[in-house]
């Protein structure tokens, strides 16, 4: 018996098209545009001038606060602009407009560095590489690694659990990275491990990857530290505190975090930007996206700079399919629609997925039937009709005591709801205004 | 039959003086101003004080020593006069107030370039991105200030997809401007005869961008900046803004707008000239934009509470037709 989270979850097709296309490298764009505010916190503050040459991996914005993060130069060239671009975000964000210098032979060499097994650094270097580099996780959220790494004195933690479960349907850019990078993620394990000095890590990882569970099963087999759990396939086991529950059976309380369980939760890819900055002193410059559609002939994984625009990434792929209707950034389930396809790729962005147009139209809105459906899916343990109904009355202080804040946003009540309302819409909303009117406090 | 009428009698009497005591034991002293001031304030729950409804606004009156700062939007100065009255203290007068729409942004003028499926909230809509249009600063269209609107004093445009103000239902509450996610709608002062000027656009772009994104855009040029005399024009952000209180309606900085995003309203229509064919058109869409109480009012206003929808296509109609008559008459 497979292990997975009790409450709710649904299991939407998965549609893993590209889960046998090996990772390409996506060809290095004319210009770059890389947004300042790529990760959660305080937006980098940009410290290069226009006209300025810069070489890969320098610091073209620093970390603008405490929770925030550097952010370095994917490419060898000239910055001919500071500019304002939209971003996934949906609005005109602070870029730096970068010219790829098409002599410097820099921009085109794929290096290959040998494996490194020992780790030299110690656990505190360990920490300062990783916020010098500009790692932040890779999951989705964007958060800055190195504040998860620095622990207060009175937090404990006894467990690190890898994120390998991509319980997205379409996405495989995780997937890949562990079929093709197994050692390396083993390596990066241990860095972690090191750093916050124990001695236990479980790489969580979906049944429908059996290759990557076997891959990495043949490398732990000496080491003790590292375990592998197989997981039923459900939608949202990526979510930490779902994988928290499904692997070691804890409940992170409302409001707390998986620090207050022992607990700290990394995406592999996460994983891997670690080794890659620690072994091999490179920062976070590029990462793995999926490039995936139904109506695409081909589709793959590519390795891409930073601030490449998603146009080059469908060109890729071939041109754009004429039926599609919508284009996604992330997964079919939390992603989120683009307006155009000038948008850079940024830390966050794990896939971009082309919607045709049957499957891209909403259905006709229809009346609440108590059907408690969403209720059912809910892995929170959440009513997301009530919060829906709150937030449309105005309601929020009842909203606030139901728990809306507590919602993971995963949209599984919206993708079951036989009457196609827009629950997850309107419990985002309450969300919002919560947190605006800071009704929280009380 | 004597003796059912004398229990019924006797239970009646029990009851009553159960009731008297309760009502003595349990009696909770109201101050006797308050219903007094709430019954001099508009009785119209718009929560434009400030305060949840016009009691709570009544019992701040009557409670607060200095009610200089507090002021019914919708009564205004007359009302807040008579508050005084009752209650002896001191009131500031405060300019009557109207919402104006700052964004002309129609279909024509702002082409779309996205679509959006969700559901019609400009709210939910904000959270996902900056709008249909390329104009990320601009009206959304989705008509949540007109249903805030407790007075029937705006509506949207099926033509041009924008809210408009009925100035004289206005009651300047400001429940419009807290609707709007986008802070497009303003309370301007009210002047003689509702003469107002203003910069109808929010667009903080560059000027080629916020062109290319619409046409009648502020594009930060400067021009009226520099041809105002009384220095009432802010420029911040690759917008100007018209200070009300410093401008004096002199109009000299509409006509030199390139973008005819300055809009200038109930003046007399300037004589048009023969050469000029460019602007009959663009008087009827100011003329458009200010819809007559009367007209609406007397024909029309019976059947826009029964039948919200064909009522709208009624105004419609009248407006045109309104504004054919005055064009003809001003000729």
């Amino acid at each position: 018996m497979l292990k997975t989270f009790p409450k709710g979850g649904v299991h939407p097709p998965e549609n893993k098209i590209t889960a046998t296309k090996s990772i390409q490298r996506l060809p290095v764009p004319k210009t770059v545009h890389v947004p300042v505010a790529q990760h959660i916190g305080a937006p980098a503050q940009i410290i290069v001038e226009r006209k300025e040459k810069v070489v890969i991996g320098q610091v073209i914005a620093k970390s603008g606060g405490f929770v925030s993060s550097n952010i370095h130069s994917p490419v060898a060239g000239v910055v001919t602009k500071i500019d304002k671009i939209i971003d996934s975000s949906g609005y005109k964000k602070d870029c730096i407009v970068i010219r790829v210098d098409v002599k410097d032979e820099s921009n085109f060499v794929d290096e290959v560095f040998p494996i490194k097994h020992t780790i030299e650094q110690s656990s505190e270097e360990i920490v300062k590489i990783i916020a010098d580099y500009g790692i932040v996780g890779l999951g989705g959220a964007t958060f800055p690694l190195h504040v998860k790494l620095a622990l207060k004195p009175d937090q404990n933690i006894d467990c690190l659990l890898i994120n390998g479960v991509e319980c997205e349907p379409y996405l495989t850019a995780d997937h890949r990275l562990m079929l093709e990078k197994t050692e390396e993620i083993v390596i990066g394990i241990k860095i972690l491990l090191k750093a916050f000095g124990i001695h236990k890590a479980i790489i969580g990882i979906e049944n429908n990857k059996k290759d990557a569970i076997i891959a990495l099963q043949k490398i732990c087999k000496n080491e003790p530290d590292i375990q592998i759990a197989a997981l039923k396939v459900k939608y949202p086991q990526g979510g930490e505190k779902q994988l928290i529950r499904a692997i070691l059976g804890r409940e992170v309380p409302v409001g707390g975090l998986p620090l207050n369980v022992g607990v700290v939760v990394h995406n592999v890819g996460t994983v891997f930007a670690v080794y890659d900055a620690v072994q091999n002193n490179r920062p976070l410059t590029e990462r793995v996206v999926t490039v995936t559609g139904k109506s695409l002939e081909t589709s793959g994984n590519f390795w891409v700079k930073i601030g490449t625009p998603i146009s080059d990434l469908i060109a890729a792929v071939g041109a754009l399919p004429e039926d599609t209707r919508k284009i996604i950034n992330g997964g079919p389930m939390m992603g989120k629609a683009i307006k155009n396809t000038n948008i850079p790729v940024t830390k966050g962005t794990s896939g971009i997925l082309l919607i045709a147009e049957k499957e891209a139209s909403r259905k006709e809105v229809q009346n609440c039937i108590r059907c408690a459906t969403c209720v059912a899916v809910c892995p929170m343990g959440l009513e997301p009709n009530l919060l829906m109904s709150l937030t449309e009355k105005t309601m929020f202080e009842q909203a606030v005591s139901e728990d809306i804040m507590t919602c993971i946003e995963c949209g599984s009540c919206s993708y079951v709801c036989p009457s196609n309302r827009p629950i997850l819409d309107q419990i985002r909303l309450g969300k919002t205004v919560v947190k605006k009117l800071d009704l929280l406090k009380n | 039959m004597l003796y059912s009428v004398l229990l019924l009698v006797m239970l009646g009497v029990f009851a009553a003086l159960i009731l008297y005591f309760v009502s003595k034991k349990f009696y909770v002293y109201e101050d006797p101003l308050i219903e007094i001031v709430e019954d001099a304030l508009p009785a119209a729950n718009c929560a434009g004080c400030g305060f949840p409804g016009c009691k709570a606004f009544a019992e701040n009156l009557v409670k607060s020593e200095d009610i200089s700062e507090m002021f019914c939007p919708v009564g205004g100065n007359e009302t807040m006069k008579a508050v005084a009255d009752i209650l002896g203290k001191e009131v500031t007068e405060q300019a009557p107030t109207v919402a104006v729409v700052r964004c002309q942004g129609s279909c024509e003028v702002r082409p779309k370039t996205t679509e959006f499926q969700g559901p019609l909230s400009c709210s939910i809509s904000t959270l996902l991105y900056g709008g249909e249009t390329d104009c990320e600063y601009g009206c959304l269209g989705m008509g949540e200030c007109a249903d805030a609107c407790d007075f029937d004093a705006m509506f949207m445009d099926e033509k041009t997809g924008l809210p408009v103000v009925i100035t004289d239902k206005c009651t300047s509450c400001g429940a419009c401007v807290k609707a709007c996610p986008k802070d497009i709608i303003e309370m301007r002062p009210k002047k003689k005869r509702d003469l107002k000027i203003f910069v109808s656009c929010m667009n903080q772009d560059k000027g080629g961008i916020a062109r290319k994104a619409c046409s009648v855009a502020c594009i930060g040029c400067n021009k009226c900046f520099d041809i105002c005399p009384k220095d009432a024009i802010k420029m911040e952000n690759m917008l100007a803004y018209i200070d009300p209180d410093l401008c004096t309606l002199c109009r000299k900085c509409v006509p030199v707008c390139p973008t005819d995003s300055i809009l200038e309203t109930n003046f007399p229509p300037p004589k048009v000239k023969k050469e000029d064919t460019k602007k009959p058109v663009k008087k009827v869409k100011k003329v458009v934009k200010e819809i007559s109480e009367d007209v609406v009012a007397t024909k029309v206003k019976p059947t826009v509470k029964k039948e919200p929808k064909t009522a709208t296509e009624k105004v419609e109609a009248m407006v045109e037709s309104v504004t054919l008559e005055k064009i003809e008459n001003n000729a």
